[in-house]
């Protein structure tokens, strides 16, 4: 029966939370956006007290049933370790914690957030561990099927569906969300929760507070006949049915014990804290695996297909469409992140890199950063599109604080980069002709067009920004039609500003 | 009341054809012919069309017969091939020699293209499917479309008049045209550039003497004092013929439109009391007068429910005595079958429809579409917009009521989703109004001289708003 609800609840909450990452139309996060903020370690790195506080509670009352029916990875593992033992029968056997090597982790993860190598707590943190998987495997298929209701849909004259830009966000992110998924589901397949019983920082935290857990799964030792088969139906490998004893730092109640057990000698209730777990020296291994496999993903660089320059030509025939070069994402001296960000350093130290506002980035603007010290965390660029005044998405959605929420109002107010001109590609100057599309489209009106040549009659005008008006959205950069190099683009600002 | 007696009488046409419906309504009965019986399954409801029936005007100086019907090359159909990563089209030469059989075998004999074309490709693809036909079956127009400047000059301009003869595969031309008189910023300065001061105009007309062009004339837009201009040369050049702009809308509400344009009752007008045949561009206005709001659809069809709504225009073209022939850009065999059974046979209207015509324009002066034909004149432009496809959406919103203007209520949200929606189908992001950087390259090439920039901004401000307004 708990077994059953566990399995229910874990299921909802993995289908929501993934349609988080797929749905671009925002109907999902309106109704189920709560489902990321009450993740662990997001919610640590907003300083979320209050989830914080509830799920230690919940953890003192329940265990560890935040790793089974809250955390998407923990879901996941479950799913492919089920298709494990669908493949053999009593698969698992107890194995002794292996404390060293969690703790080395813990203390891995907390050195992390307190350096702000957010490319280490990203790589660490098992939620984002998820979003990355979807994000860069499951929404591009997702994508796909949309755009083809889409078309069928304007087939039909309907605007039921609309279709949507598909690109490759990162190629680092798609490594490492693929090599992820590879990695946990051999491992989940073999060995269960063995991800979430040595290397996940939130689970070695948990398992902390579970230890004394207010209700628990308890072997009746009068009813025990000794038999194991629980033992070898544990994924979390935590129960040493020869010592009658659970390892209760590793137990994350799944209940499938207790429908094992043919004598009906484990229960799910309340005991005065048992034995100490045993602590089994091993050899302790280092968090090399995770660490070798990020590096050698630092080589990959995102590229941009190089496309023919269209010259203006000479029009001598009637119709066609003249061919478009890409834009090419311009060297900033200053990274850009969104409006909300507050600052990179407020990025670097909250973002755990689920790629949440990545997926619901509307404008192509969000992507993952290559970066070293922030691998994977967003940065905005603005090649496919600006970042648009009526839109506060990853604001809504960030459940980790990195980008905290704003209104509307407040964020053609936020100074988030300026733009800067670049003389040798201005079109009036380079082809001649009449532009000031950047200063057309400002939403705050920074740019004027003004006389290249003062003393000259009817000389070309040229944009001129006013940074202190400018907001760094990007718009200019993006419509200007300088290819593949924009005649203006953004720099950011390490802090934002408000204006 | 007049117009409620033709509606009664043609709807009861439209039944006895059908043979349906006669005792609903009581009327009809006795010219109810069984054997057409359309109802039984046993025939289509629309007749075949007769291959003997079309209407022919006579050109004066030649006294040829030329079709009512003149097929215009500048909408040939094309097909979409995946070359290079980038999507191109070629001209469907199988399709095209399909329509021109199909037109030449009901009466069409007058094909009108130019070296603009169809990105260039219209008078090669012509001369190809008409070089299958007797050469004395057909009669072929085409232009010495100098537009850029680099061709204005004498050796630019008589190479392309020659290179014409190669694409065509002919050795004479019957109907030869000075392209888009009156066009540009500087109508007059532009025919003299193009036409006079390099002495082409005054070669063609030598040749003209000496029979390799048969008629010479030319097709205006614009600047009215151009065409003033070179009307009061008549006595020295001997026009044959002149193209214009010329439908139900245009009669009387051209300069409305647009100030810097001339109704067509006045070019019309002109012609006439010189005895210059004119032959008609645009009767449909791109396809416009037949995509007309939804209110107007129901009033034409309503006159005439057996007829076509483009069919009016093409009447109503036709109607004039002093017109040759009314060219139709037919890119759909639908297009081309529709309009055949407008011509052959012809009925002209009558006054009262004609009247009944003016007042539908009236009504459709309330509806502000943007006068775009999609003729392609101002493509490619060098910034990669698809300046057609942008207006035809926005004349398509306008038309089916999806330009939301207050911001209350579903209706709100249901037409500023199809408008948004819609326009990305329609036309690709890059391609679309927010990338017009004001250049108007454009401009001067519109022959309906609307102020292209200017409406694509205010386009690009319309979704602007739609979007900031979500």
């Amino acid at each position: 029966m708990l077994r059953r609800i566990r399995q229910t609840v874990a299921f909802v909450v993995i289908v929501l939370i993934t349609l988080l990452f797929l749905d671009f139309t925002g109907s999902v996060h309106a109704w189920f956006g709560w489902l990321a903020k009450v993740q662990f370690l997001p919610a640590l790195l907003a300083l979320n007290l209050g989830v914080i506080i509830g799920l230690i509670v919940l953890t003192l009352v329940f265990g560890r049933l935040y790793c089974s029916v809250v955390c998407p990875l923990g879901i996941m593992q479950d799913g492919f370790a089920r298709l494990g033992r669908m493949a053999k029968k009593n698969r698992y056997r107890y194995s002794p914690a292996k404390n060293v090597l969690r703790y080395v982790m813990l203390a891995v993860m907390v050195l992390a957030v307190i350096l702000g190598v957010g490319s280490l707590v990203a790589i660490l943190a098992p939620y984002s561990a998820y979003g990355r998987i979807v994000q860069s495997l499951f929404a591009p298929v997702w994508q796909w099927a949309n755009n083809q209701l889409a078309d069928w849909a304007a087939s039909r004259d309907s605007y039921a569906f609309y279709s949507i830009d598909l690109w490759m966000r990162g190629s680092v992110t798609l490594i490492v969300g693929a090599l992820t998924l590879a990695v946990l589901a051999v491992l989940a397949w073999r060995n269960g929760r063995t991800y979430c019983n040595t290397i996940c920082p939130v689970g070695t935290v948990l398992g902390f507070f579970a230890r004394f857990a207010w209700l628990r799964p308890v072997i009746d030792t009068s009813k025990c006949n000794g038999c194991g088969l629980c033992a070898r139906n544990c994924k979390a490998a935590c129960i040493d049915s020869k010592n009658h004893s659970i390892d209760y730092s590793r137990c994350v109640d799944c209940m499938d014990c207790l429908d094992k057990c043919h004598r009906g000698a484990i229960s799910y209730t309340h005991l005065r804290p048992a034995l100490k777990p045993d602590s089994v020296k091993t050899d302790a291994k280092t968090g090399d695996k995770a660490d070798t496999s990020r590096r050698q993903f630092l080589g990959a660089t995102a590229t941009v297909a190089v496309a023919a320059v269209a010259s203006a030509q000479e029009k001598t025939v009637d119709g066609g469409l003249a061919v478009i070069a890409d834009k090419k994402i311009p060297a900033r001296r200053t990274r850009i992140v969104p409006p909300g960000a507050v600052s990179l350093r407020n990025m670097a130290s909250h973002c755990t890199a689920c790629q949440l506002c990545v997926s619901v980035c509307p404008n192509g603007v969000l992507r993952p950063s290559t970066d070293l010290l922030t691998l994977m965390q967003p940065e905005s660029s603005y090649e496919r599109g600006y970042c648009r005044p009526e839109c506060t998405k990853c604001s809504d959605v960030c459940p980790a604080g990195a980008i905290r929420p704003i209104s509307v109002a407040d964020k053609s107010s936020v100074q988030i980069g300026h733009a800067v001109w670049v003389r040798e590609n201005c079109i009036p100057l380079t082809d001649g002709v009449e532009c000031g599309n950047c200063a057309r489209h400002c939403p705050v009106g920074a740019i004027t067009m003004v006389a290249s040549d003062p003393s000259a009659d009817g000389s070309r005008k040229i944009p001129v920004v006013n940074t202190e008006r400018c907001i760094g959205c990007g718009a200019c950069e993006n419509l200007c039609p300088s290819r593949p190099f924009s005649a203006i683009y953004v720099e950011g600002h390490e802090v934002h500003r408000t204006i | 009341m007049k117009h409620e007696d033709k509606k009664g009488l043609n709807r009861r046409d439209f039944l006895k054809r059908l043979g349906a419906g006669a005792s609903v309504l009581g009327v009809g009965l006795v010219g109810c012919d069984s054997k057409n019986n359309a109802v039984t399954g046993s025939q289509t409801a629309l007749p075949d069309i007769p291959t003997d029936k079309m209407e022919y005007r006579t050109n004066p100086k030649t006294g040829e017969k030329v079709s009512l019907l003149g097929y215009g090359c500048m909408r040939w159909p094309t097909i979409s091939v995946e070359g290079g990563g980038d999507k191109t089209d070629d001209i469907d030469q199988e399709m095209v020699n399909r329509l021109v059989d199909t037109a030449i075998s009901h009466g069409v004999n007058y094909f009108d293209t130019s070296p603009a074309y169809c990105k260039g490709r219209s008078e090669r693809a012509t001369g190809i499917a008409l070089k299958r036909h007797p050469r004395e079956s057909f009669y072929v127009a085409t232009k010495l479309s100098n537009f850029s400047p680099s061709t204005w000059s004498r050796k630019a301009s008589l190479d392309m008049y020659h290179n014409s003869f190669k694409e065509l595969q002919v050795d004479y031309i019957d109907y030869l045209l000075l392209h888009g008189i009156g066009m540009g910023d500087d109508g007059m300065e532009a025919l003299r550039g193009r036409y006079i001061d390099n002495g082409v105009l005054d070669y063609l007309l030598k040749e003209r003497e000496a029979g390799r062009i048969r008629n010479l004339g030319f097709s205006y837009h614009g600047d009215i004092a151009v065409f003033d201009y070179l009307l009061s040369k008549h006595d020295e050049y001997k026009w044959d013929f002149v193209h214009i702009q010329l439908n139900y809308l245009d009669w009387k509400h051209a300069k409305e439109i647009n100030p810097r344009n001339t109704n067509a009752e006045y070019l019309y007008g002109e012609l006439a009391k010189r005895g210059i045949p004119a032959i008609i561009m645009e009767p449909l206005l791109g396809g416009r007068l037949s995509k007309l709001h939804d209110h107007v659809v129901a009033r034409l069809k309503q006159a005439e429910p057996d007829r076509s709504v483009a069919s009016w225009a093409f009447r109503f073209a036709g109607t004039h005595p002093g017109v040759l022939t009314v060219l139709s850009g037919m890119t759909y065999m639908e297009h081309l079958e529709d309009n055949l059974r407008t011509y052959a046979p012809f009925k002209p209207l009558t006054d009262d429809e004609m009247q009944f015509l003016y007042d539908t324009a009236d009504l459709m002066m309330q509806y502000p579409t943007i006068p775009c034909n999609d003729c392609k004149y101002c493509m490619p432009c060098p910034y990669g917009l698809d300046i057609p496809a942008i207006l035809l959406h926005y004349n398509k919103c306008v038309n089916e009521g999806n330009i939301p203007s207050s911001r209350d209520g579903d209706e709100y949200r249901r037409a500023r989703r199809a408008f948004l929606v819609g326009y990305d189908r329609s036309v690709p992001r890059l391609r679309q109004a927010s990338h017009c950087i004001g250049c108007n390259q454009c401009g001067p090439h519109c022959p309906q001289s609307i102020d292209i920039p200017a409406e694509l901004h205010r386009i690009d401000a319309f979704v602007e708003q739609l979007k900031q307004n979500g």
